[in-house]
């Protein structure tokens, strides 16, 4: 029990995928000037992830090692990522029409978020059990979407402020994402022992 | 004579006026996450500049063969091929690099200039005029990861490629941590910003 909750705080706080690992840079850069589309993208990274995940780690398990297929793993993965993207706005389409509308926007641009490739890859590294992926899964885009929702409400307010206009939009963004990187470094003092 | 022009325009579009990096602003995770060194940077933007070179070429090699629906398929397949070979090469000659890039040398597959060349350029001109789009993609890549590397080794720990240009303990540890990426990146866009006036 203890090792998935370090791996929850481990994935959400310590190790966030933004500020630590700079993983989904992208669109948290590309999607974060309004909170709630912010939400959005985070609920769509948090599904596709999540199915990412657990696909991409049952065909390491039981498809490439078994062949020793291995040096296939970057090929697989993104194949798969893309198919079930795709999948998904298709199946969404059909039977959840409200919830497609509400993430339409996002889900194609998921597929080159190296989030989902990043967290795939991670799991495998790490050797997870398929209990411990799912978890890692979850968690790490947990930590996305705060990421994200947190930066989205602090570039509300900085499109008020007066800006030098060389500065005007994604340096000063950065310069935020930077001090609030810091913020998050404070978590690295956890311990799990 | 102007067939000459539009070869060198082409080339240089993409290290200074539609530089990857600091115009366009894409391929944020691999700058941010590889640059905690001059080196380090400049290893990581050779590696994407050669899997960039060899995937525009093949692309336009075969744009007329592949159908138009499921081109973007078959663009991320070439990509991610590429990137197979250069994760076999780094492993097989220069492991420490691999322990030192990590993830990113995979997730070179999900680097949006990538896709973004294959599709703007390379699915549309000829073989020679992609290999030069590339190229110059590719430098304005390089050139931005060693600027920014260079950058946070210098006021991090007082190097430069591994040169004491200061001791080290004047340095500001934090450009060489995760916060010191996004700040020296949000520095130097503003800087080529007001050298290039573009508000």
């Amino acid at each position: 029990m203890l090792t998935y909750f370090s791996i929850v705080i481990t994935a959400i706080f310590i190790n966030n995928i933004v500020f630590a690992q700079f993983l989904g840079i992208c669109p948290f850069l590309g999607v974060s000037k309004k909170t709630s589309s912010a939400l959005g993208m985070g609920a769509a990274v948090t599904f596709v992830i999540t199915i990412a995940t657990v696909v991409a780690w049952l065909l390491q398990v039981y498809v490439l090692d078994p062949l020793g297929l291995q040096f296939l793993q970057t090929i697989v993965f993104i194949l798969v990522i893309a198919f079930l993207v795709q999948l998904l706005e298709i199946a969404m389409k059909k039977t959840m029409p409200a919830l497609y509308q509400a993430l339409g926007v996002f889900l194609p641009l998921i597929t080159t978020n190296c989030a989902v490739l990043g967290v795939a890859i991670l799991v495998i590294q790490k050797n997870f059990n398929l209990m411990e992926a799912i978890i890692y899964g979850v968690s790490t885009s947990i930590g996305f979407t705060l990421a994200l929702w947190i930066f989205a409400g602090i570039r509300e307010q900085l499109d008020l402020l007066p800006v030098p206009k060389a500065m005007k939009g994604i340096p000063v963004a950065l310069l935020c994402a930077g001090i609030l990187a810091m913020a998050f470094m404070g978590f690295s003092g956890i311990k799990f022992d | 004579m102007k067939e000459k022009v539009n070869y060198w325009k082409i080339f240089y579009n993409g290290i200074i006026p539609a530089n990857p990096i600091f115009v366009l602003l894409l391929g944020m995770c691999a700058t941010l996450g590889t640059t905690s060194s001059a080196y380090n940077g400049l290893m990581m933007g050779i590696a994407t500049a050669a899997v960039l070179i060899c995937s525009n070429v093949v692309i336009s090699l075969i744009k007329n063969l592949v159908p138009d629906k499921v081109r973007i398929p078959a663009f991320i397949v070439i990509i991610a091929s590429f990137v197979t070979v250069l994760q076999l090469v780094v492993n097989a000659w220069l492991p420490s690099l691999n322990a030192s890039l990590g993830i990113f040398i995979p997730l070179i597959v999900v680097n949006c200039i990538l896709l973004g060349r294959a599709e703007a350029f390379a699915s549309r001109n000829g073989i020679f005029a992609s290999f030069l789009d590339g190229l110059g993609s590719g430098i304005g890549f390089i050139f931005a990861l060693v600027l920014l590397g260079a950058t946070r080794e210098i006021l991090g720990t007082g190097k430069i490629f591994g040169a004491e240009i200061y001791p080290e303990d004047y340095g500001m540890l934090v450009f060489v941590l995760a916060p010191g990426a996004f700040i020296a990146l949000g520095y130097l866009i503003a800087i080529v910003n007001r050298i290039r006036k573009t508000y």
